[in-house]
């Protein structure tokens, strides 16, 4: 009977991905109690959050991938209305248009085109599977561009930029043509003025403050400066948990969200930092290793798109904490403050296990 | 075979797949490395410096404020100006003991108890990092002798800064407004609508008038200053200034001189005036009596002068002129003519038997008429000139609620003029919606009769007057009244006129507003109630005299002012414009107790446009002059 009841609860999960991610996410709590000031009410909200994130991720981890693969497109086609909703009555709020009100609740529609567009190309991959062409990459890359420019148009280029990401990891591993990628590349650095012109005053400021984040101390280069002064004054063992002096004098903004890791790389240091990236290095790696061993056309391309995208998140929020890239907001995967990233980040990663535990089970 | 081929195509593919998947794996693990680093760079190399940085807090980031834009009246002359003054400032959170420290302050510095007060409510207003002034505008010798003690008192010093300082403050209160500290409301909303870097710096933010509907324009963009410092806070060297830019100044319609004649033509009454150059629908004039005195408000006010303010009986700090609403009176006769002409219920020749009293048909209720036993003969014109109320209780069920309330409201009332102020009130033009949703009651004709002499649910702003005076006056075309003529860029010079803008046009019949206006200016002529203050002008006016009643009378008793207590006594109103034949001036007064209006308030329009358009100061206040006349409504 208890066997039974293990097997139940344990059969479609991942050993490996569930320690490794609840050793991250424990880490994560420890940090966010630092950034929050010590507020333990912060602490329990995230903490529900992950319990909440938990249980979806294993709900979806107990669905065979053939089930998922058809929600693919009426998922991709709902969310594409509710951008077009968000579009035509969302909710403004500082300066952009992300939230819909659907009766009670208020949601952010592009949340859910995270998991949706890799679904859909994935799917729509393998339909084409016998006969794929160079047609069916346009067909491919119209319905990934199509949600991106709808976010882009929000605005909320972070987002857009980082679902057009996971989409072109689709195109990638389904084997789009090494010469396409390089007309690509082209095409984008050729297109980079037009885009140029076509950002908002904020969005330009913010990568001309890359550049050089002197330039606008007050405004969009504070953050960067002083989250790179609460990086560098860790030094290689850091200051130690709940002392970092940047973090706790109130010069580091938005401190428990996305620059919640400058409060980790000051309290930490080169050490702390370094166990964060082999933590994410080892669930990049683990995902890579079930795409590599799938069955299915779609389940080898919806593992690799989820777990590049999850790499590409912690690199983009890492490196705009650091001072590499532009400050966009995304934020540090399984540690920022935040329940509704926490759920789409594990119900990325119980589609994984699904993917890896029921290749299993047909085997046998 | 087939299987075969599918196998090993499945295995290739496989295969291809895999290789991808190298290939995106090493990126990442690339790209990772980059970030390593970078991490390595920032923590291991560049570690010292980023130390230095963040504990000594080596280079701070100063914002230089910029200087508050002017408002000037139309002839240059300052409103709200800025100048420098010395303050003693204290850094909270750098002290030990607050009350030692002042304590020991004020044996070399006077610092009163007021001081202390209004000190103790800013420190309980701000965040502590910010530094507050205990004592403003120090003297020479007060600078000198905290200098040569200043080593005793770290976290407190002297700081040049800009005051704001209205010269009329009295005057033009209710117009200019005020400024006031910042407080955590305010900066929630900055930080709401991403304006907080700008103000970082700032301490001050409008709070009323045009300081608050024009912060943006008056406020300018922050400079910043990156300066070292020692470890004690003291800046030692600047490292780059970028400047700021200041506000812009804005020029009014208003003419400051205009304004004075008014206030003084006031004399001791209490009420509100508001003119208007009928074709661009520039506020010439903006009062609301009695004003106070707005440089109380910019430090923060001390509450012994806050409940004096705020508890007087005469209210100072409402605005009458836009906040006041008071029921028409009989200003609202003329626009009831001209809807009767415009809708065909009366001609000119129309005449009835006044009796002195009205009745509804098959009720004995009477509705009086100011004068017992009547005017006997009254047409159109004469209505008008002795202000007949029996005609117009007529007219008005004769028109009916809904055709009042659709031809009036053409003129602004019931609805807000649209003045660059913030904080208008709309007043009640009446209609059966606005009963139904009001009282949820359905509309009586016994409602109508009153709204004809403008009593029963009619109110106004005194300001609504004034535009709907000023539509009379421009043919039925209605502008939006605006204080601001022109906004000028401080650091460009480049000057933004802001253009006169049309609210809506009626078209009235020439014929129709010609009637009208004769009679309005036999309103100021002999015979008229108004012809006292009429006497001798060498241009026409067109006026209309008001009274709206404090308290109601009972059926049948009989108003005799000084039975009555002066604050139950009734307003006066006046409305006019000049000259009638090109007006260039409409001008609406409200006297709060002042009794009749020809008495009170016509006179005080009369210096108003003596002063306007004839440049004539008046010699003594009007309203006493007129005091001893007695005229009726």
């Amino acid at each position: 009977m208890i066997r039974r009841i293990r097997l139940f609860l344990t059969q479609h999960i991942d050993g490996f991905l569930l320690t490794v991610l609840s050793v991250t996410m424990l880490l994560g709590l420890f940090v966010l109690y630092s950034a929050t000031g010590q507020n333990m009410d912060r602490v329990m909200n995230q903490f529900i959050s992950i319990v909440v994130a938990l249980g979806l991720m294993w709900g979806l981890a107990n669905l065979p991938p053939q089930h998922m693969m058809r929600f693919a497109w009426p998922t991709y086609v709902v969310g594409l209305l509710l951008l077009v909703g968000v579009a035509l009555f969302g909710e403004v709020s500082h300066g952009a248009r992300r939230w819909l009100h659907i009766g009670v609740a208020r949601i952010q529609p592009s949340e859910l085109l995270k998991i949706a567009v890799p679904l859909m190309l994935a799917w729509y991959f393998e339909k084409r599977e016998r006969t794929m062409r160079l047609s069916d990459f346009a067909v491919a890359a119209v319905m990934l561009m199509v949600p991106v420019a709808l976010i882009a148009k929000q605005p909320d280029l972070g987002t857009a930029l980082l679902i057009a990401a996971s989409g072109f990891y689709v195109l990638f591993l389904a084997g789009i043509g090494w010469r396409v990628i390089l007309v690509l590349v082209v095409a984008v650095a050729a297109f980079a003025p037009v885009a140029w012109s076509l950002m908002h005053d904020y969005q330009q400021q913010r990568i001309l403050t890359l550049l050089d984040p002197s330039q606008d101390p007050l405004g969009a280069g504070y953050h960067t400066i002083q989250s790179t002064i609460a990086l560098g004054s860790g030094g290689i063992f850091g200051k130690g948990w709940l002392a970092g002096t940047q973090a706790h004098l109130d010069f580091l903004p938005e401190r428990h969200t996305d620059f919640i890791f400058a409060v980790f790389g000051e309290e930490f240091g080169l050490f702390g930092v370094l166990g964060l990236m082999v933590l994410y290095l080892l669930i990049v790696a683990r995902g890579l290793y079930i795409a590599a061993n799938a069955t299915s056309m779609f389940t080898r391309l919806l593992a690799g798109s989820i777990t590049l995208t999850f790499g590409t998140y912690a690199f983009v929020n890492m490196g705009m904490v650091s001072g590499i890239l532009p400050v966009v907001g995304v934020p540090l995967p399984l540690i920022s403050f935040g329940g509704t990233s926490m759920v789409t980040l594990l119900l990325g990663f119980g589609i994984l296990m699904s993917v890896a535990t029921h290749r299993r089970l047909v085997k046998s | 075979m087939t299987r075969g081929t599918e196998l090993r195509n499945h295995q290739r593919e496989l295969y291809y797949f895999r290789v991808r998947l190298t290939v995106a794996g090493s990126v990442a693990l690339f790209l990772f490395l980059t970030l390593l680093a970078r991490f390595a760079y920032l923590q291991i190399f560049q570690h010292a410096h980023y130390q230095t940085l963040a504990e000594q807090n080596r280079i701070s980031i100063v914002p230089i404020t910029p200087n508050r834009g002017l408002i000037l009246d139309r002839n240059g002359v300052a409103l709200a100006h800025n100048f420098t003054a010395f303050t003693l400032e204290i850094t909270p959170s750098k002290l030990k003991n607050m009350e030692q420290t002042i304590d020991e302050l004020a044996t070399l510095i006077e610092i009163t108890p007021k001081d202390r007060k209004r000190f103790k409510k800013l420190l309980e207003e701000s965040h502590n990092f910010e530094s507050l002034p205990i004592r403003t505008r120090l003297n020479d010798v007060e600078i000198a002798r905290f200098a040569a003690n200043r080593y005793r008192f770290p976290g407190v010093e002297i700081k040049a800064r800009l005051f704001r300082h209205y010269p009329q403050g009295d005057i033009t209160s209710h117009v200019v407004g005020y400024i006031g500290r910042i407080n955590d409301a305010d900066v929630d909303r900055l930080e709401a609508s991403g304006d907080l870097a700008n103000y970082r710096g700032t301490d001050y933010i409008g709070r009323a008038g045009l300081e608050q509907s024009y912060e943006k324009e008056l406020h300018g963009a922050t400079g910043f200053e990156e300066v070292e410092t020692d470890a004690g806070g003291r800046a030692v060297r600047t490292l780059s200034r970028t400047p700021p830019t200041s506000g812009s100044n804005l020029t009014l319609h208003l003419d400051l001189k205009l304004q004075q004649v008014a206030e003084k033509a006031f004399g001791e009454f209490r009420g509100a005036l508001v003119a208007i150059e009928p074709k661009t629908g520039g506020v010439l004039a903006f009062l609301s009596k009695p004003g106070f005195d707005t440089n109380l408000f910019v430090d923060g006010i001390d509450s012994q002068n806050w409940d004096m303010l705020n508890n007087s009986p005469d209210k100072p700090l409402i605005n009458r002129a836009m906040h006041g609403i008071y029921p028409p009176g009989s200003t609202f006769k003329p626009f009831m003519a001209l809807a009767g002409l415009e809708l065909n219920k009366r001609t000119p020749g129309y005449t009835i038997n006044d009796p002195g009293y009205f009745t509804l048909p098959g009720s004995s209720h009477r509705y009086h008429d100011w004068k017992a036993g009547g005017h006997g003969a009254v047409d159109l014109h004469k209505s008008l000139v002795i202000s007949c109320d029996t005609y117009y209780y007529g007219l008005a069920v004769d028109l009916g609620i809904d055709n009042i309330f659709n031809f009036i409201s053409h003129f602004g009332f019931g609805k807000k003029t649209g003045i660059d102020l913030e904080g208008e009130r709309s007043g009640v033009l009446p209609s059966q919606e606005w009963k139904m949703k009001r009282f949820k009651q359905k509309w009586y004709l016994g409602d109508t009769v009153s709204i004809g002499i403008g009593q029963g649910y009619d109110s106004t702003t005194p300001l609504q007057l004034a535009v709907a005076t000023a539509t009379l006056a421009n043919n039925g075309t209605q502008m939006r009244p605006q204080l601001v003529r022109q906004i000028e860029n401080a650091k460009s010079g480049v000057v933004i006129p802001r253009p006169p803008e049309i609210v809506s046009t009626l078209p009235i019949k020439p014929e129709n507003l010609a009637l009208v206006r004769d009679a309005m200016i036999d309103v100021t002529r002999p015979g008229g109630t108004a012809s006292r203050a009429g006497a001798g002008a060498p241009y026409s006016i067109a006026g209309k005299t008001g009274t709206a009643q404090v308290i109601a009378m009972k059926q049948g008793e009989k108003y005799v002012a000084s039975r009555i207590s002066e604050r139950n006594r009734d307003h006066a109103l006046f409305i006019a414009y000049a000259p009638a034949d090109d007006p260039k001036i409409a001008i609406a007064v409200l006297v709060e107790n002042g009794g009749h209006g020809g008495t009170t308030a016509a006179p005080i329009a009369r210096a108003l446009f003596d002063y306007y358009l004839l440049g004539k100061l008046p010699t003594s206040s009007v309203t006493e002059q007129a005091a001893g006349e007695a005229e009726h409504d």
